[in-house]
């Protein structure tokens, strides 16, 4: 199984991972809010990633490190 | 095993740039190439005046910056002064295709041995959304409320079409970041426009199709969508140049 580590601080909340990720594995947490006032990324079904790195691959600010 | 990661190249900082903005996404792609050519004891950037000011801040290598559109003249100064650097320019559209036109035009013509890496968003982002040079027909911005008026405000510059029409530059290469297949391409060709560099080809640039959510008006889904509806047809993708190829 792969592992998601988010730097969740770094987070925007823009959503481009989500919509990367082909097994809706990802969503914005809508009950966390982090140091920046955005609604971080977080893996809702993480025993779903297949470790494909689209979501690392679109995201902007370089806050997501996929092993597998 | 570590699929992904951020690259060594890439300082660890945050970047200031808006949620969505795909700055970021080229950046990370300028970094990894860095790592991949183990060149980042030597390579020097050129930053220019616009969202990517800041860049210095977030590249590992030395970082100049340079004032609003010469950063093809100070990154020329460097390479020449001492080739064995590896030299790259990080230019918007504002910066690149409008202030510093002649810069670019004379450095291609030149053919300088040097990297450009190209942000064209059709719009003003730092300053808050104006009309850019590359903006497109009919495009709303803060200082075309009705749309580009093409016959009061001309037409969009194509600068890899046009830079094409030279017989210096070495290569030319229009790129998007809008989807994972677009992005595995766009480092495809910086890493070309890097080695090119390093085999001592001469002038590379790479033109990055690239989102602004927050000028745009849209949401970052939303803009990169846009990106293919409008501004890929108008920009099409491809290689404009490439002299070792013929």
């Amino acid at each position: 199984m792969a592992v998601l580590t988010f730097k969740t601080d770094k987070c925007k909340g823009c959503g481009l991972c989500v919509d990367a990720c082909p097994k809706g594995v990802l969503t914005l947490a809508a009950d966390k809010i982090n140091a920046k006032g955005h609604h971080p990324v977080e893996a809702k079904e993480p025993e779903k990633c297949i470790g494909c790195a689209f979501c690392a691959t679109m995201c902007p600010d370089c806050i997501i490190k996929v092993e597998r | 095993m570590v699929v992904f990661d951020k690259p060594k190249a890439l300082a660890d900082v945050p970047f200031h740039y808006c949620p969505g903005c795909t700055h970021g996404i080229v950046h990370r792609l300028v970094a990894e190439v860095i790592d991949e050519l183990g060149i980042e004891g030597r390579t020097i950037g050129i930053a220019p005046v616009g969202c990517s000011v800041m860049a210095y801040d977030y590249f590992n290598c030395d970082m100049i910056e340079a004032a609003h559109g010469r950063a093809p003249a100070v990154a020329t100064g460097v390479k020449r002064s001492d080739p064995e650097n590896i030299v790259f320019t990080y230019q918007g559209d504002g910066d690149l295709a409008s202030i510093g036109m002649a810069e670019t035009v004379h450095s291609a013509a030149r053919n300088e041995n040097i990297t450009i890496i190209f942000i064209n968003n059709a719009i003003y982002g730092m300053t808050g959304g104006q009309m850019a040079p590359t903006s497109l027909p009919g495009q709303v911005t803060q200082t075309s409320p009705y749309g580009r008026d093409t016959n009061a405000c001309g037409f969009p510059i194509k600068v890899c079409e046009m830079l094409s029409q030279l017989d210096g530059p070495e290569y030319l290469e229009r790129v998007a970041v809008n989807n994972v297949k677009n992005v595995k391409n766009a480092k495809k060709a910086i890493k070309k426009a890097f080695e090119n560099q390093v085999n001592g080809k001469g002038f590379s640039l790479v033109e990055v199709i690239s989102s602004c959510p927050t000028n745009w008006g849209m949401t970052p889904a939303k803009a990169l969508e846009w990106i293919d509806e409008k501004m890929i047809p108008y920009y099409p993708l491809g290689v404009y140049k490439d002299r070792s190829a013929e």
